[in-house]
């Protein structure tokens, strides 16, 4: 039977019985959060990440059963949030194989609801952890600063 | 048609289903793969070298929850390559999908099948096997002529030296040796122009066994579809070779097979071989049932298939003044266990760097040895060989500069190749008919501001900052053996459908054929359709290796929009009833001025249904004869603390001629991604083994590729030639991108501390103790 948990999931609670040992990421997965990738099992590379009680954590690295009774929001329950700059990362062609996105995508929300208006440094900072292969990172810079900058009109 | 009058080619348009990858939406294979299916896991060696004794599967075969465990004595006996390379693959025939021999530690030694991972864990831990262990050859400086035989099996076989399409080529591979490829090419007499150079360097470059690291792993989802046959979903750079592989691995006719790509989390050659897909295709071919694969980190790291550790002995011969005329490049490359894609990568390490010298070489000499080890087999990476070669040769040319006390952007305008040169020392001998490699170096030198940024400058605290240069050339897909191909079909409302069989990896290769599609038929992007590949409704296409994509594919894709936009003015000067040369196609519409007469391709597509006059829709495939070089110049600033030994990336300035960039934002990323990947190869991605040949670097946590904060400010311009057989003028840009930055970096790391580091990774450890020794 194992562990019965609710978890306040994109805004919905959601009950289900667990492993005891099952992670956030794996519960997230098995309720169809198809955003939440897996890159690394070693909490390295940041593609895991959700947002928990409004918080970034990387889900890989967090028990389901610690999620009871709180709140996570994944890039599936995040959507109108990420459409405001999403389509400025784009426009460098900076989502290259997009595996690696969701993760940041998260992370970039977490970062603009702290710090409206970051620098690039602190940008670089915040971000640190969510790790790309493709890119090279840059083109991801350009498109948050280019949504920044638009946003000052 | 001129690069001005373009319209959606030479333009940056977003990339197709960019956004939708940016909300997260499914795409990848276990995003789309359904819920169904029985967990594959594999026991792996501990041992680099081992035959199993005996092997006992009962026990764990009662863990409930396990469906079956299979072993070597399971599994057909007929050796293959997983090479995802055209057919007869340049490999040795010495793999089976689980041998009793095992050749590194991490071979697979069981396939459990089970309803979940953790069932299929705990059942790992049950199977019993004793080993044989024997001996292993772990450096491949001494593997040739060891007396450990890596594959002393009878059936080992080389079926590429015997094929009538091989045109007589042979890899030079000897099994009793451990050589898994030799050869020797040359132009010239190399020794007798030594000997009358002012001088001769020698020197030897080595490169470690670094990771692609795409962010998906291997993904792999199997069943056995309505028809009966084999469906396999995977995260392929090769959807027909992994079928015809997969084929002659499980030993079933390739028509009962069928494998599709969905999108794919970055490749960069490691899934151009077929590392994931065998095993999860057995266990569904021996239980029925829907099977899948996710490797773990670890598990890519460990029995993927990475760069070939390579060693570069070169000797370059020059004048006083900076005149190079003979090059003697001698490299030997790990294969590790297994043949794989080897020879072809030995064969770049050569023929993509020495022709960069053209202009004043006399002679050239290149000789190659690969050989077997007992370390996980190597593979395919961007760069491809190339990558080993550029270090090495353009290193050697930064240290022939420093001693002649020549400028570095000076020897190489002296000596570089240009436009019109008969380049001796490319693969089959190549003119560089579209060459702007003397004006990627103009640009590079003054967007860098290289005069200002090369001389040494103390920072204070025992911090300096220099800068260093590299050139490269790579190529634009295999000649005469890839095949690129496109089906375009003309839709009921007006638009165009492409399929392919190319994989986009991230890249923008979905995206680009679409620009060229909607260029020749004068729509807008948003008019092109692009579906996920394949094998039974793509047309053939080799695959997405080799920087073919934009060349190859790209001329297939453009031939058949000039075969479908015919048959539309065919079917319209039917159906008007005038003469085919007074039609003409215009923006989606065929027009007859003598009769004032004009059809939209919607109309024509349903008058086609109706009256089936012709088809529209037409299959075109492209094989090019040549392989035009892209080339680029790159430029590196670094401010380097003498007491940590830290390198910090401080400007990186690459200019690139890629014939016309047909998406300058999505070229100018794959640029900049493939700097950010040599930035890590050069400074931090190490890989070391232990004494029995175990990989340390095993996961992200010890296997540093760069984060954010590491790769500086990259800036990237185009020098645009046009290459008279490409799509509009173009040429690729997937690979080159990797290579100057090992060398520009190990130049500006010596300018700041009198230290040449001829091997890689130069870390901060490596910096700091050879200074020390220096002083």
């Amino acid at each position: 039977m194992g562990l019965q948990i609710t978890v306040n999931l994109n805004g919905k609670p959601v009950t289900d019985f667990i492993d005891p040992d099952t992670t956030l990421y794996q519960f997230l997965r098995e309720h169809y959060c198809y955003s939440v990738k897996c890159g690394c099992d070693t909490s390295n590379c940041g593609l895991c990440t959700v947002l928990f009680d409004g918080r970034p954590i990387l889900s890989c690295s967090c028990l389901a059963a610690r999620a009871d009774g709180h709140e996570v929001y994944t890039l599936e329950g995040l959507q109108e949030e990420a459409k405001e700059f999403i389509g400025f990362i784009a426009e460098q062609g900076a989502e290259q194989c997009g595996f690696c996105n969701p993760g940041y995508v998260v992370n970039i929300i977490a970062l603009l609801r702290e710090n409206p208006d970051p620098t690039d440094e602190e940008i670089k900072e915040y971000l640190a952890g969510n790790l790309c292969r493709c890119s090279g990172y840059e083109g991801q810079l350009r498109g948050i600063r280019n949504f920044l900058n638009s946003r000052k009109g | 048609m001129k690069t001005e009058e373009l319209k959606v080619v030479n333009k940056s348009v977003k990339k197709i289903q960019g956004e939708s990858l940016l909300l997260g939406k499914p795409a990848f294979t276990d995003d789309v793969a359904p819920s169904d299916a029985l967990t594959v896991k594999l026991l792996k060696s501990p041992y680099a070298n081992a035959i199993i004794k005996t092997i006992n599967t009962s026990i764990a075969k009662k863990v409930p929850g396990v469906v079956d465990i299979y072993t070597w004595e399971d599994v057909p006996k007929n050796r293959f390559t997983t090479n995802g390379l055209t057919y007869p693959e340049p490999s040795a025939y010495d793999r089976l999908i689980l041998d009793r021999h095992l050749r590194f530690i991490g071979d697979p030694v069981a396939i459990i099948v089970a309803e979940t991972e953790k069932i299929a864990l705990k059942a790992m831990k049950l199977i019993k096997v004793t080993y044989d262990v024997l001996e292993p050859v772990i450096d491949f400086r001494k593997a040739k002529d060891n007396k450990v035989i890596v594959h002393p099996e009878e059936d080992w076989s080389v079926p590429f030296d015997t094929h009538t399409s091989s045109k007589g080529a042979t890899l030079g591979a000897d099994q009793k040796r451990n050589l898994v490829a030799s050869g020797v090419h040359s132009d010239g007499d190399v020794d007798s122009v030594f000997k009358t150079c002012d001088v001769v360097l020698e020197r030897t470059y080595s490169m470690k066994a670094v990771s692609q690291t795409p962010m998906e792993n291997y993904t792999t989802y199997t069943k056995i579809d309505k028809m009966g046959n084999l469906k396999v979903l995977s995260s392929t750079q090769v959807i027909f070779h992994c079928r015809r592989i997969l084929a002659k691995a499980l030993g079933i006719p390739v028509s009962k097979l069928h494998v599709e790509r969905p999108r794919i989390g970055g490749g960069f050659g490691a899934k151009g071989s077929v590392v994931s897909e065998i095993y999860p295709a057995f266990a569904t071919l021996k239980t029925g049932c829907p099977c899948k694969m996710v490797y773990t980190r670890k598990e890519s790291m460990t029995i993927g298939s990475p760069r070939h550790a390579t060693d570069v002995t070169v000797r370059i011969g020059a004048m006083n003044d900076g005149t190079i005329r003979a090059i003697d490049l001698y490299t030997l490359l790990n294969a590790g266990a297994y043949s794989e894609q080897t020879f072809t990568v030995a064969l770049l390490v050569g023929h993509k760097s020495i022709p960069l010298y053209t202009a004043n070489l006399e002679a050239y000499r290149f000789a190659f040895e690969a050989v077997y080890t007992n370390l996980e087999s190597s593979g395919a990476y961007r760069g491809y060989g190339a990558t080993q070669g550029t270090f090495a040769v353009e290193t050697i040319v930064n240290e022939l500069a420093d001693k002649l006390g020549i400028d570095p952007v000076e020897i190489r305008n002296k000596n570089m190749v240009r436009e019109g040169m008969l380049m001796k020392s490319y693969d089959d001998v190549e003119m560089a008919n579209a060459c702007a490699l003397d004006r990627c170096m103009e640009h590079c030198k003054k967007m860098f501001n290289w005069d200002e940024k090369y001389p040494v400058r103390d920072m204070g605290s025992g911090r300096v900052r220099t800068a260093g240069v590299a050139m490269s050339v790579q190529g634009s897909g295999i000649p005469g053996r890839d095949i690129g191909g496109a089906t375009l079909k003309a839709l009921e409302d007006g638009t165009f459908s492409l399929t392919i069989g190319v994989a986009d990896l991230g890249t923008g290769s979905d995206t680009i054929l679409a620009q060229m599609v909607a260029e020749c038929m004068e729509c807008d992007i948003d008019r092109i359709q692009v579906y996920d590949p394949g094998t039974d409704f793509s047309p053939y296409d080799s695959g997405s290796y080799a920087s073919a994509g934009t060349y190859v594919t790209g001329q297939a894709t453009v031939t058949a929009c000039e075969k479908l936009k015919k048959i539309l003015r065919f079917t319209g000067a039917e159906a008007f009833d005038c003469n085919l040369a007074d039609v003409t196609y215009a923006k989606g519409y065929v027009e007859c001025k003598k009769n004032n007469l004009r059809m939209s391709v919607s109309d024509l597509v349903y008058k086609s249904q109706n009256d089936f006059l012709h088809p529209l829709q037409v299959t075109e495939q492209y094989t090019a004869h040549i392989s035009p070089p892209p080339y680029m110049v790159g430029m590196v600033e670094i401010e380097l603390d003498k007491a940590t030994g830290h390198v910090e990336i401080l400007d990186y300035c690459a200019v690139v001629d890629c014939g016309t960039p047909i998406n300058p934002a999505l070229c100018r990323i794959q640029t900049e991604g493939g700097l950010a990947q040599a930035i890590g190869h050069t400074l931090t991605e190490n890989v070391t083994y232990t004494e029995a040949g175990q990989i340390m670097e095993s996961s992200l946590m010890q296997y540093k590729i760069p984060t954010r904060l590491d790769v500086g400010k990259m800036r990237v311009e185009f020098e645009s030639s046009y290459e008279p057989t490409g799509p509009f003028g173009a040429k690729s840009i997937g690979e080159i991108t990797i290579n100057t930055p090992a060398p520009a970096i190990v130049q500006a790391i010596h300018r700041a501390t009198g230290v040449w580091h001829r091997d890689l990774p130069v870390t901060p450890e490596k910096i700091v103790m050879s200074t020390k020794e220096k002083n």
